[in-house]
């Protein structure tokens, strides 16, 4: 599999290291009523879809960056992929 | 039609005529007790148990395909129980009793062959490891031996011991460890189901789940609604999909795992022997073929198909181990989807719908453990309690920190 690196280009999937699911960027507020539970969920339940996933990969024999790559888990057509970081600061509204 | 060598003297004498069927091929019922969702090895060996050992009846498996389409027709047909934490290792010793004396009771020919398990070990750190896991295996009643160098060199003479990097210092043995013919032993439930009145309904695939103040009511299928008390889940890959029906989130995630054979060889291999400085396992099948195996690809997949990068990293581990299989032929590549949990250990147990039951989480140890899941499960599901070797596999245990993590590694499923 080759991944569009945004600022690389192409780059061969070997180079990275896989995580898992995006929506582990989303990391709940460990000071919040219910965190136990939420951090239950965070940790270990997944979406596990057929199709269409949001997953972030990082770029350990490169850049050292982490992305969101949009792949197809039926096929392994890659979609697109995306820098983690301004996914994460287009989400709190720019800041850090 | 009871097999034996007699029948195979009788039928050769009269033409082969005598031969019938192994299952009937029936119209599904408008209802039934239990529903088995899968038809894989673990839903086969449930219905069969649910049959034979808990004298239920109106059962029956739905299959979205053919009856043993998916990993139990796709695996490395290795049978084990060398695990480590009181979580595991009497359920899979439970699991190899089962296996061995599975062909006698169920009458049919699985070719279960008790060659023996070698994990080998290069560090002297790794064979402390194993002496602990050898002695947690004596301890539950399973079999273990530790070799050293020379012990492996008269089994094994071809290895690569002294590797500048990865030398063998000895290895774990399990003797009563081994192989199964895999097809046989899916056949061999289906058969002994169905002679008990299981309905085995194939290209039934499974749409939704009917479920009415909390209870299970039945299914919706692409062969119309079927109503059932209870329904029992065990769809291995698919685990994520058809309980996302339900309105479940799970500890799952669904990777693809490939597996390797080649060409026909004399025999050159005595046993299943894994190389314990890289994940490679290899075996030989009757037929001759060196089955082979290592890690997962390592992300989300349904594929049933890998990428190249993890055939080379097999083939790397197995030229470090065996220089000779250099020389062998590759035959074919394949892969299967694995429902790798977060823990790296499986799931029997109801879930928040009632009368609904999950057995999922396998990861790539589902075949050693087919006769035990279906035991456990077909327990569970007649007796709504667990079995006493399966007890650890609650679904809960990730929320309450009761993990049974072989490896150690956490949260991380595609490093399992």
């Amino acid at each position: 599999m080759l991944i569009p690196h945004p600022l690389l280009g192409l780059r061969d999937a070997q180079e990275f290291t896989y995580l898992g699911d995006a929506r582990l960027i989303d990391r709940p507020d460990g000071m919040a009523e219910g965190a136990e539970a939420a951090f239950a969920e965070y940790v270990y339940l997944r979406d596990n879809p057929a199709g269409v996933h949001r997953e972030l990969w990082f770029h350990e024999q490169g850049d050292r960056s982490w992305l969101i790559v949009t792949r197809d888990t039926v096929t392994h057509e890659i979609l697109g992929a995306e820098l983690a970081r301004n996914v994460a600061l287009a989400a709190n509204g720019g800041e850090a | 039609m009871h097999f034996s060598g007699f029948r195979v003297i009788k039928e050769a004498l009269t033409g082969h005529k005598g031969w019938k069927p192994l299952w009937r091929n029936p119209e599904p019922q408008s209802s039934y007790d239990y529903i088995i969702v899968g038809g894989g090895g673990h839903g086969l060996a449930t219905a069969y148990y649910l049959a034979r050992t808990f004298g239920q009846a109106r059962i029956a498996v739905l299959e979205k395909g053919w009856l043993g389409q998916g990993n139990i027709g796709r695996n490395t047909t290795i049978i084990r129980s060398n695990y480590m934490l009181p979580g595991n290792e009497p359920f899979y010793e439970f699991s190899m009793k089962l296996w061995e004396g599975l062909e006698q009771e169920f009458n049919f020919n699985a070719m279960i062959s008790q060659r023996g398990v070698l994990n080998l070990c290069h560090t002297d750190a790794q064979r402390d490891a194993f002496r602990r896991r050898g002695n947690a295996m004596l301890l539950a009643g399973a079999d273990a031996e530790l070799l050293d160098a020379a012990g492996v060199r008269a089994m094994a003479p071809f290895l690569n011991f002294d590797n500048a990097r990865f030398p063998i210092k000895g290895g774990l043995l399990q003797r009563r460890g081994g192989t199964a013919r895999h097809d046989g032993v899916a056949w061999g439930y289906a058969r002994g189901a169905d002679m008990r009145g299981v309905d085995l309904i194939q290209n039934c695939e499974v749409t939704g789940f009917r479920i009415e103040g909390g209870r299970i009511q039945g299914v919706e299928t692409s062969r119309g609604y079927i109503g059932a008390k209870k329904v029992g889940v065990a769809v291995a890959g698919s685990t994520g999909r058809v309980m996302a029906m339900a309105g479940m989130r799970l500890p799952i995630e669904s990777h693809v795992l490939q597996a390797f054979v080649t060409e026909g060889l004399k025999p050159v291999i005595p046993g299943v022997i894994t190389f314990g400085a890289g994940h490679f396992y290899v075996s030989q099948s009757d037929k001759g073929g060196l089955v082979f195996g290592g890690d997962i690809d390592g992300y989300n997949s349904y594929a049933q198909r890998g990428n190249l990068p993890v055939i080379e990293d097999v083939a790397e581990g197995g030229m470090a181990l065996m220089p000779m299989i250099g020389r062998a032929r590759l035959l074919r590549v394949w892969g299967g989807i694995m429902d790798m949990s977060m823990d790296g250990s499986p799931i029997i147990d109801h879930t928040h719908v009632e009368g609904l039951y999950l057995n999922a989480g396998w990861c790539y140890g589902g075949f050693k453990a087919t006769p035990a899941s279906g035991y456990a499960f077909a327990h569970l599901l007649a007796r709504d309690a667990p079995h006493d070797t399966a007890k650890g596999y609650r679904l809960d245990r990730f929320a309450r920190g009761y993990v049974i993590d072989e490896k150690g590694v956490g949260a991380a499923p595609n490093l399992h």
